[in-house]
């Protein structure tokens, strides 16, 4: 009888922390959609931002999400996936890879507005490298490195064992069992990794305020020569990014729309984040057919 | 007269010790393993049984702190020699494991993995090691019309055919066996040990068990092991009924262990 109070005392409050925690996020969601979706329609998104005049888009703040996106991934997956791959399976277990892994861990607690002034002084400033597209990709890849290795590492250390003996007992090397079978079936885990911190890219601000920059050049969408100055491609640009602008409209802007055109940006960001995350889970299920098809 | 003559030697080995860390779980091994044969190896839990048989396969280095000294060789050459190829030692030398362990992938594809990675690409080529792989393991019948679902999908007594199967696709010379069929159920078990009758035909099996009729059945020498100590080797028929060392006999007879 004690046992089962316990057991419904247990259940009800489980049940109402998650009823709590879906209530939040429900609410903070619908009230950014709410306040925002009838400020998104197509003119809004093709249309350029305007300094001063009503009725500007995010047209370009759009185009600059998703490049620093791609290109901040380009840096990061590689380097976390073979740095999560080296501390689950290559790495000796001694002092020095306990050293590495506090490290990841400290890394992955800095304040995004610390890594952001770092970014400023090191790649702005001494590599001058000016804001750009360059430094705030970095700056984002410092950022999301510890989530990425340490997912990667959790991810391949929950594959059971006894597979990786079976790949070593028929004479494959630990790269190939490694390619093979340890890398398709940790590959859940690391997508998931993946999108949590392509998620983080679409909605930082903080560190790339003095990465990126506040502005962006016009762009020229029929001119993608990676070397011209007003290339969508050019990676040696400033980009101010979607979340980027929501805080700079709101707090240093002088448009008359600027709380639509916030709003709007907000809402948009949010659905570009849910259709991400859907796209990448599609994929991911693919990739993965294939890699164990094969 | 033993026809001592025609068998050749597979294994020989000679004062192997080795140690976990500090705690030594082999003791001065001397032994001599056959062609063409069933060898038995049997011993209580934690007798060191399992540890040897992943000596002759060099899996015991995947073990943390294992310090091995003296000598085994294969065929004639030392595998703990700086020079022998590990890769090259499991390609003649298959395992299967306690526990099934097939990848998560297809049937075929598990059955492919090995003949992949030895550059094997042609798709006839492929079908033909599959699907002889599979009859060699009686497992033919069960799953010709199955070879592209997943291999996590078959009951654990398939699954343990399954491996076997992936271990015959390299055509090795030597199968070890760590307690196939503790896992199986009897009839599974009957089965697995019909194929290993089969498979000594043409391939030299080195099987642990815990199971003593299971050795008896169908093994043509057996070696008991007693904390980390090779006590006696000989003819299976020979050791069950006349056993030389008190501890052998005690053990049969079931006073412990």
């Amino acid at each position: 009888m004690r046992i089962q109070t316990v057991n419904r005392i247990a259940t009800s409050i489980i049940i109402l922390c998650a009823g709590i925690m879906v209530t939040i996020m429900l609410t903070i969601l619908g009230y950014v959609l709410f306040k925002g979706i009838r400020f998104v329609d197509w003119h809004f998104i093709t249309t350029v931002a305007s300094t001063f005049n009503v009725g500007g888009g995010i047209k370009d703040q759009l185009w600059n999400s998703f490049y620093l996106l791609v290109i901040t991934m380009v840096f990061t997956i590689p380097l976390g996936v073979a740095g999560g791959v080296y501390l689950a399976e290559y790495a000796p277990d001694n002092r020095i890879t306990a050293f590495i892994r506090s490290c990841v861990e400290i890394l992955a607690s800095l304040p995004s507005i610390v890594v952001g002034l770092f970014g400023m002084l090191v790649f702005v400033n001494t590599f001058h490298w000016g804001y750009s597209i360059l430094s705030g990709a970095i700056a984002l890849t410092i950022f999301n490195l510890p989530v990425i290795v340490r997912v990667t590492e959790d991810a391949l250390r929950a594959v059971p064992q006894e597979i990786k003996e079976a790949s070593m007992g028929l004479g494959v090397g630990q790269w190939y069992t490694m390619k093979k079978v340890l890398l398709p079936a940790a590959f859940p885990g690391i997508l998931t990794g993946i999108i949590l911190s392509a998620g983080r890219v679409f909605g930082e601000s903080a560190a790339l305020l003095f990465t990126a920059g506040l502005t962006s050049p016009d762009l020229d969408f029929t001119h993608w020569s990676p070397f011209s100055e007003n290339s969508p491609l050019n990676i040696f640009r400033s980009a101010e990014t979607l979340s980027v602008h929501i805080w700079a409209v709101n707090s240093v802007g002088i448009i008359k729309d600027k709380v639509a055109v916030a709003s709007g940006s907000a809402a948009l960001l949010v659905i570009i984040i849910l259709l991400f995350n859907l796209a990448a889970r599609g994929l991911g299920a693919l990739i993965q057919k294939r890699m164990t098809g094969k | 007269m033993e026809q001592a003559i025609a068998v050749k030697e597979v294994y020989s080995i000679e004062d192997l010790n080795l140690w976990y860390d500090k705690k030594q779980a082999l003791k001065s091994i001397q032994l001599t393993l056959l062609e063409k044969q069933v060898t038995a190896i049997i011993g209580p839990s934690g007798c060191g049984k399992s540890t040897f048989l992943k000596t002759l396969n060099r899996m015991v280095e995947l073990e943390p702190k294992v310090r091995i000294e003296g000598s085994v060789r294969y065929r004639g050459t030392g595998i703990y020699d700086r020079t022998y190829p590990v890769e090259k030692l499991r390609d003649s030398v298959g395992m299967v494991f306690q526990k099934a362990n097939p990848f998560p992938k297809t049937i075929y594809n598990n059955i492919a993995y090995g003949p992949r990675l030895r550059g094997i690409k042609n798709r006839r080529v492929l079908n033909e090691i599959v699907e002889k792989s599979l009859k060699q393991a009686a497992l033919w019948e069960e799953v010709k019309d199955i070879l592209h679902k997943e291999a996590l999908s078959l009951s654990g007594g398939q699954q343990q055919r399954l491996c076997i199967a992936r271990c015959l696709a390299i055509q090795p010379d030597v199968i070890l066996m760590d307690e196939p069929t503790s896992a199986l159920d009897p009839i599974s078990t009957l089965k697995i040990e019909e194929l290993i009758e089969e498979l000594k035909q043409s391939y030299s099996i080195i099987m642990v068990t815990h199971n003593m009729e299971q050795a008896q059945r169908i093994s043509d020498r057996t070696a008991f092991f007693l904390e980390g100590e090779l006590v006696e080797y000989r003819l299976t028929e020979q050791v069950f009924t006349s056993p030389v060392d008190k501890r052998t006999e005690d053990y049969i007879m079931g006073k412990f262990g």
